[in-house]
């Protein structure tokens, strides 16, 4: 309990304080989650939608590979990117590794079966009878898909939500691909990691409380969003 | 002629839902469609909307065949108010001003005088979720008709509705019509509805024509025994 208040205390006094290595971290994790998240909501969302719109005999199939991915151990995932990146592997001429690239990268392998495999459950799931009504109102095609789009929007801010809370807490991946290198590669979870191996549990505690505030601030931020689309 | 049909099949999984020999559907007027379930009428009516192609057969409009991919000017010609009114979750004003939209047309006038129409000028910034079933048949209908469409398409529009809303849509359909010249196809179930509404009005059953003829006619001394038997009520089907 002693751990917990000073920690808190710890937190109030490092925020407070303004503390530069804890901004740069702090920033660090920030700018590649965000990242990630708008490369896998740009990449994730199409996708999601034309999944859900159209049908394939592949449909069972690719729903599996869409959830499995939605589950991929991010440990794995990190080892995969690692493997892909490191020198002797087929994108080791990028030279993205341990470089905060590379952890965008994996967060990317991991937020992006989140952001498509939850659009296209939610654009399956709105009415189907309103494909009808909006292409006998006179839609093209296009239009016809974004209205479905629009109708499945809570469900697909839902989708970037539950990705950019997968991808904030991430630790496993981003510690393998990105090596957690002081000043340049380290974020609030690998920071946490550390200060528990060493024994300062009120930092990791501080850090820890610091990253439950992000990321709520930033859930805030997107159900705003959210909010403004649902009137 | 608005609409010519000629030997119209419309086969799903092998079952023909639709076989329809000859129609043709006159300007400005109002046809009704009627007959049991399964008879075939709304399949007619997406075909008549462009919604789907047809198996067999040709659709004339304005005299011109439609064969193949229809193009966005015909079918824009043409709008269907369904049974169960599927309302975008936005305000009444933006669910009407959204057949607009997709014109590329920005007339907040236009959008005023259709909500005047139906009598929802009073709801137009209310969320359309949160209205009662007729008013929100009347949405779907005042959606339809700001764009003003050269024919349009009702398929059960008043059924699961109170007496009062029927009364209501009725009344709008019928104004419409009179004041704009507005060709409608009704699909209904209600006989009443038939002969209250249209100026012809045909039977359908098992996918065909059985009869089509001037609505007075048709309830009065209809040709076929068929007729005769579903407008008195009978099971014919």
């Amino acid at each position: 309990m002693s751990t917990l208040l000073q920690g808190l205390i710890e937190a109030i006094h490092l925020i407070a304080a303004r503390d530069e290595a804890l901004t740069q971290i702090a920033a660090l994790s920030l700018r590649v989650s965000a990242l990630a998240l708008v490369i896998s909501t740009l990449l994730g969302v199409p996708v999601g939608a034309a999944l859900g719109l159209t049908r394939s005999p592949f449909h069972g199939l690719i729903t599996a590979v869409l959830y499995t991915g939605m589950g991929l151990p991010p440990v794995v995932v990190g080892l995969f990117v690692y493997l892909m990146l490191s020198r002797s592997g087929p994108l080791g001429v990028l030279s993205w590794l341990f470089t905060p690239k590379a952890m965008v990268t994996a967060e990317v392998v991991i937020a992006w079966p989140l952001v498509t495999g939850l659009t296209m459950t939610s654009v399956r799931g709105v009415d189907p009878a309103l494909r009808l009504q909006v292409r006998s109102l006179g839609a093209t095609r296009i239009q016809e898909a974004w209205a479905v789009l629009l109708e499945a929007r809570i469900g697909v801010v839902a989708a970037i939500v539950a990705a950019f809370g997968s991808i904030i807490s991430e630790v496993g991946a981003v510690m393998l691909v990105g090596g957690d290198i002081e000043g340049k590669t380290r974020v609030l979870t690998t920071a946490i990691v550390l200060s528990a191996r060493m024994g300062d549990f009120a930092q990791g505690m501080a850090l820890g409380i610091i990253l439950l505030l992000l990321a709520f601030l930033a859930n805030v931020a997107l159900l705003r969003l959210q909010g403004r689309t649902v009137r | 002629m608005i609409y010519e049909v000629d030997a119209l099949k419309q086969v799903y999984g092998g079952r023909t839902v639709l076989h329809i020999e000859r129609l043709a559907v006159r300007d400005g007027e109002i046809l009704a469609l009627v007959g049991p379930s399964g008879a075939g009428k709304s399949t007619l009516l997406r075909l008549l909307n462009f919604l789907e192609r047809p198996s067999e057969g040709v659709i004339r409009f304005c005299g011109a065949p439609q064969r193949g991919a229809v193009t966005l000017g015909v079918r824009r010609q043409v709008t269907t108010v369904f049974q169960r009114p599927v309302l975008l979750h936005d305000s009444v004003r933006n669910n009407v001003a959204y057949s607009l939209r997709l014109r590329g047309v920005k007339a907040a006038e236009r959008v005023d005088r259709a909500l005047a129409e139906v009598g929802l000028e009073g709801l137009a910034r209310r969320p359309a979720q949160t209205l009662s079933g007729g008013e929100m048949q009347r949405v779907a209908l005042a959606r339809a008709l700001v764009v003003e469409p050269r024919v349009l398409l009702l398929d059960e529009p008043t059924a699961n509705l109170d007496p009062y809303n029927v009364s209501l849509i009725e009344g709008l359909i019928r104004d419409h019509n009179q004041r704009t010249g507005t060709t409608v196809v009704l699909v209904t179930h209600n006989v009443f509805q038939a002969k209250r509404l249209a100026h012809r009005t045909a039977l359908l059953l098992n996918g065909y024509l059985v009869e089509l003829a001037e609505t007075p006619l048709f309830f009065t001394s209809p040709a076929d025994a068929r007729t005769r038997a579903f407008v008195q009520g009978e099971m014919v089907y």
